[in-house]
């Protein structure tokens, strides 16, 4: 059986009281609770106080660039697909430098899991706008107010997603519910993760989420198989604000129609040169 | 009489003229003899003004050459563009049922060649096939060789028989009424030679050294090669993605790579461009990777579809920090292949990024190669862990060793964790601050390059040896330079050093071949003389400097000309 000491990792650089904490308390509870050993699962981070999450627990570790967590993900995944791949980012990290990836994995139906760490500000540069930062919002980069924010739940609506959460760092055991469906959800599952900063966004602090946040499933008669219901939940954000699986469906992984993956994992399959012979004798 | 005979197939985009020049080529290599064909075509779908030159030979040969000896004109514009590059015995052959009023020319012959196709083969769109066949008759070539080729090419069925009889209406139309004298072109022999691009025997390469993920984006002169293992993804258990851009195809790559598989990508200048940070992340994490190259003219979109050799600086220095790579440009289409193999056994042996360099002459040219001997494809995948090799906690992806080179184990393979970052790190893969720490991983990693430095072949040679009069060139221009030297050597002691090997510089080499030359001439397709100032930088050596950089590939003449008027 696998334990919380298994996923026990380095000592981390965060701030104290950092919304990560409970991300990472949520993300080995989840491994622990599927029973997933970590040598059985990769973590592909971006940069960021996000992206250095994969050192504080144990796995397989590729920590990429800023905005790039997703590519290297995908790439392994398809190279080994029975590698549990986890995307880790933060929201510049996911919405801003990696915007273009996000979208297309999205549609592409990817079987990763994507962990955002969504704080609304950047951290690691100390206290510039985020593409999710309120409208208004000041912050050093934008003296005159944060511009619109883009809304992540809508957007991977829209662009097709499979499985559309949100969870709060500040509620550990929800969040880690939500990382366990996404994990075993067969396709590209987006866990947006509201995280509030201490250091930088004073504005959305745990009190100002925990006296906004609620709980989907215990919404009366919604339906997260019901894309029109999500549609108009994801664009809730305010007084209230939806936290758990806006929207589930089960569509083919592109990793599923890859013909080459009917054999195995493409890093288990023999090298043999002579196999070309054919493909020689076309030019002939 | 040695034969030299050269075909030029011009009309509009969307006429056939590719269709054309590629069957005239793969019928003559049939038939024994060597082919070179390249293509000159604009950055458009239809119209406009394309041509394809097949140059047939009884030797090797690998350049262009602009003297025409059947020009075959799709289209009347095509006659009034390549009329001066004729011979003086040379003849042209056009549609006569399209043009308007009668040419004067004695040396075109006219032929109703839509008429024919749609009479013959039931559809005018088989005009460019009754070229095909016209143009053999011009020269006694039998129609049996096209036939099969035809055949091939569209496979059993109404189209080939189509196009079989097509040829042939262009063929019997020509002998019944060319009144010119006809060349004498037959069959040599039955050797079956392959006739491919640069890009055709790269995809090969890569598919014999067990390349099994492709992640790219389309962009002139690579994007054959991601069709090609799209085309034969199903077949050879291998995976080609179509990324969202070049910034995650170089990226799902590195991922690919990361995971255990060996994997590629491939784009032109300003997809390489989006690459570069891929470029150090592979560096940074030691992850193996291959990328190809195919420069086009730039800055910018450039000249997208013609050529230049203007990225040797931008790929050598690609990417900020010191980190080991190695840059290949294959000489010629069979080098192409070769160097893909040796790209995947670099990549993986020294964990680095390798940069296939080409550019868009030799991606898109074709060439005949007698054939690649399957059974001296080595796959050397480099140091690699297994659990068995020790305790598995005890790991550590970025180990330090006095080669540099640390063993790579695969995630999820074993219960070795593999943990490697794009900060600094530490020898297990964590991200570090400390200035010891550093300064092991960046010297482990540079120590590859003392080994790395020993796998770069001796650069070919050709001609004088110790020559007054070294000729320097590298990557595509191989062919131009080597008939270069054989036309001038008669009246010049001429030599040719030739680098398709370029980083790690072959500095001792390179410096002592310069040093017993009277004078160097360095030629190149770009503006600045890009590889003189690499000798320069690595050798201390100054050179002459011999540019094109009109987005077209150098002719023997050409070069010939230039060094004449140099050496005066």
């Amino acid at each position: 059986m696998v334990t919380t000491a298994d996923y026990a990792g380095l000592k981390s650089a965060w701030c104290p009281g950092c919304g990560n904490f409970g991300i990472l308390r949520a993300l080995n509870k989840a491994l622990v609770e599927l029973n997933i050993e970590p040598h059985q699962v990769l973590l592909v981070s971006g940069i960021g106080q996000a992206g250095k999450l994969p050192h504080y627990t144990k796995g397989n570790v590729f920590n990429s660039l800023h905005g790039r967590p997703v590519p290297p993900a995908i790439g392994a995944k398809i190279a080994n697909p029975s590698l549990i791949v986890i995307g880790i980012s933060g929201d510049g990290d996911a919405y801003g430098e990696g915007g273009n990836h996000f979208m297309h994995a999205v549609r592409r139906n990817h079987d990763i899991t994507y962990l955002v760490h969504n704080n609304q500000v950047y951290g690691l540069t100390k206290g510039q706008t985020s593409p999710t930062s309120d409208l208004g919002y000041v912050t050093k980069s934008t003296p005159a107010g944060a511009s619109s924010p883009v809304n992540p739940m809508f957007l991977a609506l829209a662009a097709g997603a499979t499985f559309v959460s949100r969870g709060f760092a500040g509620e550990v055991n929800h969040l880690s519910d939500l990382i366990k469906k996404g994990i075993n959800h067969k396709g590209f599952a987006l866990i947006d993760i509201l995280q509030p900063c201490v250091s930088f966004n004073h504005k959305n602090t745990y009190a100002w989420y925990q006296q906004r946040v609620y709980k989907l499933e215990d919404e009366k008669g919604y339906d997260p198989a019901n894309k029109d219901m999500a549609l108009v939940k994801s664009q809730e954000w305010g007084e209230r604000i939806p936290i758990g699986v806006f929207y589930q469906t089960t569509l083919p992984t592109y990793e599923d129609q890859i013909p080459a993956l009917v054999k195995g994992p493409l890093v288990t399959q023999d090298i043999d040169p002579r196999r070309a012979k054919n493909l020689l004798a076309e030019f002939m | 009489m040695p034969t030299d005979f050269n075909y030029l197939v011009g009309g509009e985009a969307g006429q056939g003229v590719q269709s054309v020049g590629l069957l005239l080529g793969k019928v003559f290599a049939r038939g024994g003899y060597q082919v070179f064909a390249d293509q000159d075509y604009e950055s458009r779908i239809r119209g406009g003004h394309n041509f394809f030159r097949v140059r047939v030979k009884d030797s090797p040969v690998a350049a262009i050459s602009e003297q025409i000896h059947v020009l075959v004109a799709l289209n009347q514009e095509t006659v009034e563009l390549h009329r001066e590059e004729l011979s003086p015995d040379g003849a042209g052959i056009y549609d006569n049922g399209k043009s308007s009023g009668t040419p004067t020319d004695d040396w075109l012959f006219g032929i109703p060649m839509e008429r024919l196709a749609e009479e013959n083969a039931g559809d005018k769109i088989m005009t460019n096939t009754v070229a095909l066949g016209a143009a053999l008759a011009m020269v006694g070539y039998g129609l049996d060789t096209a036939s099969a080729v035809l055949t091939q090419y569209f496979g059993e069925g109404k189209i080939a028989e189509g196009n079989v009889a097509a040829a042939k209406a262009g063929y019997d139309y020509t002998r019944e009424n060319y009144r010119g004298k006809f060349r004498q072109l037959r069959p040599i022999s039955q050797t079956k030679r392959m006739f491919l691009t640069g890009n055709d025997a790269l995809s090969l390469g890569a598919i014999a050294a067990g390349c099994k993920f492709m992640a790219a984006y389309p962009m002139t002169p690579t994007t054959s090669i991601m069709e090609y293992l799209a085309a034969k993804a199903k077949e050879y258990d291998l995976v080609m993605v179509h990324a969202e851009d070049e910034i995650a195809a170089v990226h799902m790559a590195i991922g690919a790579s990361y995971a255990g598989t060996r994997a590629m990508t491939a784009t032109s200048g300003g997809g390489f461009c989006l690459m570069v940070e891929g470029i150090g992340l592979a560096g940074m994490t030691e992850t193996p990777l291959v990328i190809i190259e195919g420069q086009r003219s730039g800055p910018a979109i450039g000249l997208p579809t013609r050529t230049e050799q203007g990225d040797l600086q931008f790929v050598l220095n690609a990417h900020h920090g010191d980190f080991p790579r190695a840059v290949l440009a294959p000489a010629t289409v069979e080098d192409c292949f070769w160097s893909a193999v040796k790209a995947f056994n670099l990549a993986d042996r020294y964990q680095i990024p390798v940069i296939l360099l080409t550019d868009h002459h030799l991606a898109s040219s074709y060439g005949t190669v007698e054939g690649f001997d399957l059974s001296k494809v080595a796959i050397d995948r480099g140091l690699l862990y297994s659990d068995k090799d020790g305790e598995p906690s005890g790991y550590l992806r970025h180990r330090l060793t006095e080669s540099g080179i640390s063993p790579r184990a695969f995630p999820g393979l074993g219960k070795a964790l593999v943990v490697t970052d794009s900060d600094e790190h530490d020898e297990a893969g964590h991200l570090i601050e400390d200035a010891e720490t550093r300064h092991a991983q960046v010297d482990k990693r540079l120590r590859k390059l003392s080994s790395l430095k020993r796998e770069i072949g001796a650069p070919p040679q050709y001609g004088a040896k110790k020559p007054d009069c070294l000729l320097m060139g590298w990557g595509s221009t191989y062919g131009a330079l080597r008939e270069a030297v054989d036309i001038l050597a008669p009246d010049v002691p001429v030599g040719l050093l030739h680098l398709n090997e370029l980083w790690p510089f072959p500095a001792e080499v390179v410096s002592k071949a310069i040093q017993e030359a009277k004078d160097t001439y360095v030629v190149e397709n770009n503006a600045t003389g890009q590889l003189a100032r690499l000798i320069r930088m690595e050798t201390g050596k100054e050179t002459k400097r011999i540019l094109k950089y009109d987005g077209r590939p150098f002719t023997p003449a050409g070069i010939v000309e230039s060094v004449k008027k140099e050496l005066g």
